[in-house]
């Protein structure tokens, strides 16, 4: 069995360690138990830890994460869509760069947008100085100027959070947050105070006839900011410093008793975590061309935590998950309902109860069953589950729209369209439709549910049993 | 000797002296002068608040020595255990490693010193793999630190020694298991495991065999031997079969003093431990003692 974290494959360059003088299938020669340590290795004994010939997995997964990168704005032609898969790739980053916190290092920060919001002050910035003629920076690294802030932001506010781990980090990183955004109404000069600060992303001599006017040329400078982030980000977490990190999270006492500072290392990752939020901050300037002090608000932060966590922390991936939905929430639900941040918050609500893993977990999971071949038999169970669910989202939404209709547009008159459908939302038989519908729903819902649990806990008790054969074997 | 781990990692398998050699000997920077002591306490006490727990500990341990802390309950041994490694900060007296002072130091900085201990409670790194617990123990002590420059796959050093300590304690079969899945005696060696790799000098091991059935326990004591051999073992434990099994020398620790400090013959015939620690309890350690 693989070990979940490496699903998402290794970024190239990762060099394996040949598999010449690996033991036999059944493990190694086994030393001289009475040998003591540190004397002369029993050179039958070695076995390397990757000994798996080639990786071809991780080859096709870093291929096609390239390849959709580089196809998605020809498949969505649109400006619209382009802007969207622009935000789409500055979310991935910086949320990537959040897990490195919350997944990775069990640090629930509040604050994360201080560090992509100075990041992207700090690059509108640099741009201005561009587009002046004092500084010769080609507009294509500006997002590095952007991470370079978040970097020395999170260097200077970082030594103070880090310093405490749990509840006392999460308090000091809500704190922070907060002083940060009351410093943006302060310092006008920086912030820009109500109107922000604009920009030109057309500034200084462009090179190769690129000027990063039309949005597509900008999504492709994001694009590629997005795929290095990630690789480098994923690269991290093969290292001494990502391990440790992962240690830190696991058990933090421990740590201190094998030779680690768990302060160092929170500290380090934090300052990682700052460098490609102001990476992703840095881009976003030059997306909007526009930065305002909501960037650096409370607001901002609580996307980036419901989003990952949403995605899913456990695995490298989640974020990446997280981060496009958040652009569909954010720009598509948006327009879609006004009640978007209501249904934002239930579905948040429903995850956080029946699967806390988000749903990259929820992923593997089902990749796991795949792996075992039971996923077959519970196509149907997750149809069912899809219809009910479906049901119970027509019943409540059509109340929960009748309710905004009624606060909000009630000039407009009780007429309004529900899912092609005209409602009525002043009558009786309208609500009463609605609440039926809801509460068939949620009946035939449990009713799905429960028969989907009694045979998931069938299916899993199946995988376990095989696991233990295999392990006979 | 003085290998860096990047020139170990570059060379050849087979070829020159294995960095692995250098783990388990590391002498003390400076080296101490000979016949100092591995780990000395000096008077030393703890209070909490206006209760005194150890009040004036003197012991000192020379290398290779293996010694057993005793005591009833309350006496203040796993006080002392948290004082020796950093967990605590003592209320005055002096705490040597090597001759070296260490009290007043952080945890990671005594066991960068070579000092490691394990934990009455298993405290592992319950979402990690059994591989990736002991690879974590060993990276400070090759030199790795915080580096996030180089890839673990390809520290070579770091992951033969990992098989090394897996095959050591018999978990290498279990490398892929999540520490949180393994059993309780997995675990305890798991625990152990962690303690070792570092290839720390001085060990302190709190009641590595608590919870364990009578088989269990047997088969544990053997592994300690074999996993500590040639090092300065001080263990705290309640069994006196495991005692008797694991230590040259016995100190007894009553209200926080180390009323005696010696080989199991003469602590038994101390007519102050009999006094004061239940002669009764080492009439019955005798006779386990006889069972294994």
């Amino acid at each position: 069995m693989n070990h979940p974290r490496s699903a998402f494959g290794a970024p190239p360059g990762d060099r394996r360690a040949p598999p010449a003088s690996r033991g036999t299938a059944s493990g190694p020669a086994k030393p001289d138990p009475r040998r003591p340590l540190g004397s002369a290795p029993v050179r039958g004994s070695r076995t390397y830890y990757h000994f798996k010939p080639y990786n071809v997995g991780r080859w096709i997964v870093w291929g096609l994460f390239a390849l959709v990168l580089l196809l998605a704005p020809k498949l969505w032609t649109s400006s619209f869509a382009h802007t969207m898969l622009s935000q789409m790739g500055i979310a991935i980053i910086v949320c990537l760069s959040y897990n490195v916190l919350l997944g990775q290092g069990g640090m629930l920060s509040f604050g994360h947008a201080v560090y992509s919001g100075l990041g992207s002050f700090l690059a509108i910035h640099t741009l201005n100085l561009v587009s002046a003629g004092k500084l010769g920076l080609p507009v294509s690294l500006v997002p590095l100027a952007g991470g370079l802030g978040g970097l020395l932001f999170a260097g200077a506010l970082g030594y103070v959070s880090t310093k405490k781990a749990g509840t006392t980090f999460a308090m000091i990183t809500l704190g922070i947050g907060e002083l940060v955004w009351s410093m943006s109404l302060m310092l006008p000069e920086f912030f820009g105070g109500e109107g922000g600060i604009t920009g030109n992303r057309v500034a200084g001599t462009p090179m190769f006839g690129i000027t990063f006017g039309p949005q597509v040329q900008l999504y492709y400078l994001i694009a590629a900011y997005c795929f290095v982030s990630t690789a480098a980000l994923f690269a991290l977490t093969r290292t001494p410093l990502g391990r440790m990190l992962n240690a830190v999270r696991d058990n933090p006492e421990r740590v201190e008793f094998i030779g680690y500072s768990t302060q160092q290392v929170r500290f380090l990752a934090f300052i990682v975590a700052g460098f490609f939020a102001g990476i992703g901050g840095g881009l976003a300037a030059l997306n909007f061309e526009i930065v305002t002090a909501e960037v650096v608000g409370a607001g901002r932060s609580g996307a980036y935590l419901l989003f990952v966590f949403l995605g899913g922390a456990t695995f490298f991936f989640g974020p990446i998950i997280g981060a496009v939905l958040m652009v569909i929430a954010l720009v598509l639900l948006s327009e879609l309902t006004q009640a978007w941040l209501l249904y934002l918050g239930l579905v948040f609500l429903f995850m956080v109860m029946y699967a806390p893993g988000g749903i990259s977990s929820l992923i593997m999971m089902n990749l796991r069953l795949a792996a075992f071949g039971k996923l077959r038999a519970l196509w149907a169970s997750y149809l069912a589950l899809a219809g009910t669910a479906f049901v119970i989202l027509v019943g409540a939404g059509a109340m929960i729209e009748m309710i905004y209709h009624l606060q909000l547009n009630a000039a407009l008159g009780p007429e309004m369209k529900f899912m092609g459908a005209t409602l009525n939302s002043q009558r009786f038989d309208t609500w009463f439709g609605a609440a039926f519908v809801l509460v068939t729903g949620i009946a035939l819902f449990e009713l799905t549910r429960r028969e989907f649990v009694r045979q998931w806990g069938t299916i899993q008790e199946e995988v376990e049993k095989e696991i233990k054969r295999r392990e006979l074997l | 000797m003085n290998l860096r781990p990047q020139d170990a990692a570059r060379r050849p398998p087979g070829t020159g002296t294995d960095p692995r050699v250098a783990l388990g000997e590391r002498p003390a920077r400076g080296g101490p002068a000979p016949g100092t002591p591995a780990l000395e306490l000096r008077d030393v006490h703890k209070n909490f608040g206006k209760t005194q727990i150890i009040r004036g500990a003197t012991l000192a341990v020379q290398p290779g020595e293996r010694v057993a802390i005793i005591g009833p309950n309350g006496a203040g041994k796993s006080t002392l255990f948290n004082l020796i490694s950093g967990r605590f900060g003592s209320t005055s007296g002096d705490i040597l490693l090597n001759g070296r002072k260490i009290d007043g130091l952080a945890p990671y900085e005594i066991n960068r010193l070579g000092l490691a201990r394990s934990f009455q409670v298993s405290n592992l790194f319950t979402r990690l793999s059994v591989f990736e617990n002991i690879r974590c123990a060993v990276l400070w002590q090759l030199g790795y630190r915080y580096s996030f420059w180089r890839f673990l796959a390809d520290l070579r050093d770091a992951n033969d020694r990992t098989e090394e300590v897996l095959e050591m304690i018999k978990l290498h079969k279990r490398r892929d298991v999540l520490a949180m899945n393994l059993t309780y005696a997995e675990q305890r060696a798991l625990e152990i495991g962690i303690t070792i790799a570092g290839g720390s000098t001085v060990i302190l091991l709190d009641e590595p065999t608590a919870g364990m059935s009578r088989s269990e326990t047997t088969r544990f004591v053997n592994l300690i031997r074999e996993v500590t051999a040639g090092k300065t073992l001080l263990t705290v434990e309640h069994d006196m079969g495991v005692v008797f099994g694991l230590a040259d020398k016995i100190a007894v620790l009553v209200y926080g003093q180390v009323i005696a400090f010696d080989v199991p013959d003469a602590v038994r015939a101390n007519p102050r431990v009999q006094e004061a620690y239940l002669g009764s309890v080492l009439a019955d350690a005798q006779v386990a003692s006889v069972g294994p």
